[in-house]
């Protein structure tokens, strides 16, 4: 009875430690999201309230008439799916070839692949800048999409997956004359979705919220990313934040959501293989 | 007679012929092998292999990105080491690392411990605690330098009606590196945390129980069993997050590159990186730069690497 009551405190206590935490590391949420309903006025009052005195749907309605919110979201959705999809696909395929295939030179290969991984991206900025603009590339959908579809990090990570597979099926398919791509395909694959799902999270995460690259390698406004649109806002209204709130609320949300639906995967994928993309 | 001359003939043949037949299935192998990883090899050659070389090139150069590089030797590197803006990056960056991975780690611990517990809302809790990890850098630095707002932001008024000092987090060279540790640890709690509570889960009960049957008390269990046995993920954590501090760019890039001029206490490396080659065109120099960076980071490792039979304990 008593080591009951034991672990009933015990359980309010850490219930009460989570609840403390959470509060602090969703508060700068909630104060976004109180401050892209207020007025500007109501923004700038002390004491500040945590809740809007009249709520101004409307500086929604002004922030996409100030900048082209749905073109960037177009951008971005575009740019994301690119990337995802296509690094989904040739990873897995080398990621097979490097878990199943026999061929020589392999080892070394892997190895050049895992060297790419300890390289940080800062160091190929320049270069790349210049390959970019050597094929033309600067300022489209290529240049933000292609490079980025080629990871030495989502090849690793399936590859550990797929050795965990058993060879049993591989050698059942194989005498039943499958070729290699239909082992692949419809063996590896569908035994893989974990694997793949949290590689597709890892990019679409990555992609979602890039920075550096699309600020570097595009320049109109045309090709203006989420996370480039935002950060020209911000610097046209630096002081009105009910509308820069406004702003931040939409580029986070979707993917809030999207996290909100995936999050056992989100989570279990990082659990799984702990880096980041 | 001639049948028999035949199958004599023949029988030899047949070892050959199979093994014929296995380096053509062999070859037919390594031809799909190489097929399959070529587009991939393709692209790591291309986009990071191919500049990852350029860029040791060019760090030897003198180029604006346009004409020709010069050579000129290790000018560079000889400028840089007297460059006080490099330099002092260099220090930011050591002294913003230094500050969030430790604090950042320490608390990860706490939270993974608390999340391990198995009382209700457990899945709400992990979803709020990670919320901040998969948010967008622009947004958070936004909203913290709202709340960091000296006239107007949460946290001075907080600050103030419990009369404590209410600095301009963002303007104050003393402060303005220590507030964007303060998000950096924000949101990279959420992230150690889950990995340090996958660690955690590999523990096995038995250990607990052996423990509790000898009188241990919570303490000494965390001290004596789950610290030692999450040091594996301990040295994962630690690694990781030195390479991404060293890293650190978006954050000040939001909250701090913006403003007139950009406080010399927040300028980080990769801001220097970016400063001189895409804002000045110095791009040899900011090669250099980069090349160095590269080099803090490999360094850091390995001598994590080295350090690690001292702390970490494999199961």
């Amino acid at each position: 009875m008593t080591s009951y009551a034991a672990d009933r405190t015990r359980r309010i206590a850490v219930h009460i430690l989570l609840i403390a935490g959470a509060v602090i590391m969703i508060m700068p949420f909630l104060w976004m999201l109180s401050t892209s309903f207020k007025s500007f006025a109501d923004s700038m009052k002390v004491p500040p309230t945590l809740f809007p005195m009249e709520w101004h749907f409307d500086n929604y309605a002004k922030v996409l008439s100030t900048i082209d919110f749905g073109r960037y979201y177009a951008n971005t959705i575009v740019v994301t799916v690119g990337r995802t999809v296509g690094q989904l696909l040739l990873c897995s395929l080398a990621a097979y070839s490097f878990a199943c295939l026999k061929f020589p030179g392999k080892n070394i290969i892997f190895l050049a692949l895992l060297a790419v991984l300890m390289v940080p991206s800062q160091v190929v900025m320049i270069p790349s800048f210049v390959i970019m603009r050597e094929l033309n590339w600067l300022d489209t959908f290529y240049v933000l999409i292609i490079p980025g579809i080629f990871s030495a990090f989502g090849t690793f990570l399936l590859r550990q997956f797929f050795m965990t597979l058993p060879k049993d099926l591989e050698e059942a398919a194989k005498i039943d004359g499958c070729s290699y791509f239909r082992i692949y395909w419809s063996i590896y694959l569908p035994l893989s979705k974990s694997a793949l799902v949290s590689l597709a999270i890892f990019t679409i995460l990555a992609s979602w919220n890039e920075l550096l690259w699309p600020l570097i390698m595009t320049s109109s406004e045309d090709m203006r990313v989420l996370s480039i649109g935002i950060s020209t806002f911000q610097g046209q209204h630096s002081t009105d934040y009910p509308l820069l709130m406004a702003g931040a609320v939409m580029a986070t949300l979707p993917i809030i959501i999207l996290f909100i639906f995936l999050q056992r995967y989100f989570i279990e994928g990082i659990a799984m293989n702990g880096i980041k993309g | 007679m001639s049948i028999q001359a035949a199958s004599a003939k023949h029988q030899p043949d047949i070892p050959v012929k199979k093994k014929r037949k296995i380096s053509r299935l062999a070859f037919h192998e390594a031809a799909w092998g190489y097929l399959f990883i070529l587009p991939v090899a393709l692209g790591l050659a291309v986009f990071y292999m191919a500049p990852s070389a350029a860029s040791l090139f060019l760090s030897f150069t003198t180029w604006d990105g346009m004409s020709s590089p010069v050579f000129n030797g290790i000018d560079n590197f000889v400028q840089l080491a007297g460059d006080e803006k490099f330099v002092r990056s260099l220090l930011n960056t050591l002294l913003y690392t230094v500050a969030t991975v430790p604090i950042s780690i320490a608390l990860a611990v706490i939270l993974a411990v608390l999340l391990n517990q198995k009382i209700k809302g457990m899945i709400l809790y992990r979803t709020l605690y990670f919320i901040p990890v998969i948010t967008m850098p622009i947004a958070v630095g936004m909203v913290w330098k709202w709340l960091y707002n000296s006239e107007f932001g949460l946290i001075n008024f907080v600050l103030g009606s419990l009369h404590l000092p209410q600095p301009n987090w963002l303007f104050d060279e003393k402060f303005a590196l220590f507030s964007i540790v303060i998000v950096s640890v924000w949101t990279s709690i959420g992230y150690n945390a889950v990995i340090l509570l996958s660690g955690l889960q590999g523990i096995s009960a038995s250990y607990y129980e052996a423990a509790s049957l000898d009188g241990a008390g919570t303490l000494y269990r965390f001290f004596r069993i789950t610290l030692p046995l999450l040091t594996p993920s301990l040295f994962f954590v630690l690694v990781m997050s030195f390479i991404n501090s060293f890293q650190v760019f978006d954050l000040v890039f939001i909250m701090m590159g913006q403003q007139t001029s950009l406080l010399d206490s927040t300028r980080t490396v990769v801001y220097s990186i970016w400063e001189d080659g895409f804002k000045y065109f110095n791009m040899g120099y900011a090669s250099a730069e980069a090349f160095i960076l590269f080099i803090v980071i490999l360094v850091i490792t390995a001598f994590q690497m080295y350090f690690q039979k001292r702390w970490v304990h494999y199961q």
